[in-house]
């Protein structure tokens, strides 16, 4: 089925995806054939039968409750584009706070 | 200049040669850059080189071998680290501008068990963008060109780490299998590639693509070796709860068991599938034959649903990869704009600049499918014809111990030859319902292409692990076959 620009675009906020105008466009025509492509999944009867999420029936696994170490602060911040040494740096979220 | 030819040695007879004193592990780290040095600048398979990590990892094999030590079964064996796998010194960038500079701060467990059994780290390697590929043309570091034609592809996902064990600059190499990334690499690059049950290689410390489907597998240049990286890469973790708990079997003693007896059906209904070239199906039909003629009962088998494969796999792949990829929003690691005007335009504009078209389409696809209005229509739907995927196996296993079908409809295409991005999946048509399953299945070579003279591979698909009962098959055929896995680039360095 063909989609729209419309659909694209709001397609893309839900992905967090800012696309130019001509990405928007060249997405509108292969999404297109793609889903014209796999369209035949919506035509099988597959009334009555159980969806598949995951290859293995498992049931919930947990662990024993011991404290374990987990990753370092300096580890889990080593990769991060701003940090203040201690916390991740983000523009604020809410109103009226400074960026950093 | 008595240099170690890496090509002209299986991984068990490198660990051997150290244990027996015939060289060192220092020496086989050194054969393994030397051919590098030769031949990575036109095949470009490796990121990144790590002679820091694989140095210090020989000399450990050569102290220990030293001091009278039992060698463990990978001692000294050079191996390739696809890039999307976490090593504490080393980048892991998944070959994405977006994980560019990228630091390993843990180890992936599969790296972790094959270093722990004694294989030296030579360096990560190329990779389509995040997985998504067939080809590694998806990588935003360039492609790897395959060893058999530099002109051709060597396949993907995992395109360095198939093109890096077929040139001979390591002896094993590890991969991740999605809808065929391990066995699809393999089959065009003439090495063995396998694709392990869901569950019995821990996930710990692979980039998530498809978190149902992925999959953690190794490339060697035979049967027993790909079986030996297996043992040393398989098991429980504490760290990935869906890691099977079942034992680890011995996969490498089955060597030369031979497969009287087995039950070997032949995927009949599935080898006239779009693409599929009258050379790959005559390749099968052979290997048929083969299986008889060595004693195996083959019979015909159908997989009635495995066609509706290709359109359950582009709906669930994409979803879960969506969903996986959420986390790169340019706040924890990552690619981040400059100049953000608040948190919103920060996830947005960064996304955008560090993911790649093929990325971007994924993303976009899997999005759509799960969203309000076409999630039953879609998703719904791809999981209710992966529940009969995995029917038509259960009955496929009730009757044969392995199925036989092509791994690819065609042997390694040229660059750019598929721009279209559904021509290009279909390449992954009989991979895919495997992943689907979730069981296991290898690609092991099955002669050359007349035509353009690249290798054309075979599948053996096994039950829920069952990796043992597909080894065997495999080595057997392997052996029957006799076919050279050596390509012509690599056969002219020895002159």
């Amino acid at each position: 089925m063909a989609i729209t620009e419309a659909d694209v675009r709001h397609v893309a906020m839900l992905a967090r995806l800012a696309l130019s105008d001509d990405q928007v466009s060249a997405l509108t025509a292969e999404l297109s054939a793609l889903l014209g492509h796999i369209d035949e999944i919506r035509q099988l009867d597959l009334e009555g039968v159980e969806p598949t999420a995951h290859p293995l029936s498992m049931t919930n696994r947990t662990r024993p409750d011991v404290v374990v170490q987990g990753l370092p602060r300096d580890d889990a911040l080593r990769n991060a584009p701003d940090t203040d040494g201690t916390a991740f740096v983000v523009p604020a979220i809410t109103g009226g706070g400074d960026a950093s | 200049m008595t240099a170690l030819d890496l090509s002209a040695l299986s991984a068990r007879q490198v660990r051997d040669g150290i244990a027996y004193g015939d060289f060192s592990a220092r020496e086989a780290a050194e054969a393994a850059y030397s051919r590098i040095d030769a031949l990575d600048g036109d095949v470009h398979a490796f990121l990144q080189l790590t002679p820091d990590l694989a140095f210090e990892a020989a000399d450990r094999v050569d102290a220990a071998r030293a001091a009278g030590e039992e060698l463990p079964p990978l001692a000294g064996v050079p191996a390739g680290i696809k890039d999307n796998m976490n090593l504490i010194g080393t980048r892991t960038t998944c070959s994405s501008r977006m994980l560019e500079n990228y630091e390993s701060v843990y180890d992936c467990t599969a790296v972790r068990r094959m270093l722990n059994a004694g294989a030296l780290p030579i360096g990560k390697l190329n990779m389509d963008e995040f997985a998504f590929g067939s080809s590694t043309e998806n990588s935003a570091f360039g492609p790897t060109r395959n060893p058999w034609d530099l002109e051709r592809v060597p396949g993907g996902s995992s395109g360095g780490s198939a093109a890096a064990v077929a040139a001979g600059m390591v002896s094993i190499s590890l991969g991740s299998d999605t809808g065929g990334s391990i066995r699809q690499p393999a089959a065009l690059t003439g090495t063995v590639g396998m694709k392990p049950t869901y569950g019995r290689v821990s996930r710990y410390g692979v980039v998530a693509f498809g978190s149902s489907l992925d999959q953690i597998g190794p490339f060697a240049k035979n049967v027993e070796d790909a079986a030996l990286v297996l043992e040393a890469i398989a098991g429980e973790d504490r760290y990935d709860a869906t890691s099977a708990t079942d034992a680890v079997e011995a996969y490498a003693a089955v060597h030369g068991e031979g497969v009287r007896g087995l039950r070997v059906g032949l995927a009949t209904d599935i080898l006239d599938a779009e693409g599929c070239g009258a050379e790959v199906k005559q390749s099968v039909l052979d290997a048929a034959e083969m299986f008889a003629s060595l004693g195996a009962e083959v019979g015909e088998v159908a997989l009635p649903s495995a066609k509706h494969g290709l359109s359950a796999y582009y709906i669930i792949g994409p979803a879960e990869a969506s969903s996986n990829l959420a986390r790169f929003d340019g706040i924890r690691y990552g690619h981040r704009v400059a100049d953000a005007e608040d948190v919103l335009d920060l996830y947005m504009r960064s996304r955008t600049e560090g993911f790649g078209p093929e990325t971007i389409r994924r993303i976009m696809l899997g999005t759509y499918a799960l969203s309000a209005g076409y999630y039953d229509a879609y998703y719904g739907q791809a999981q209710k014809a992966r529940t009969r995927i995995i029917e038509d196996f259960r009955s496929a296993f009730d009757r044969f111990d392995v199925v036989l079908t092509p791994t690819t409809p065609e042997p390694a295409f040229r660059f750019g030859e598929k721009s279209d991005p559904f021509t290009m999946y279909l390449n992954d048509f009989y991979t895919i319902p495997v992943n689907l399953a979730g069981n296991c299945a290898i690609s092991v070579p099955s002669g050359l292409c007349s035509k353009s003279g690249m290798p054309i591979g075979l599948q053996i698909i096994g039950d829920y692990f069952a990796e043992t009962t597909v080894f065997r098959a495999a080595a057997a055929y392997e052996a029957a076959l006799g076919f050279d896995t050596t390509p012509p680039l690599v056969r002219g360095l020895a002159g």
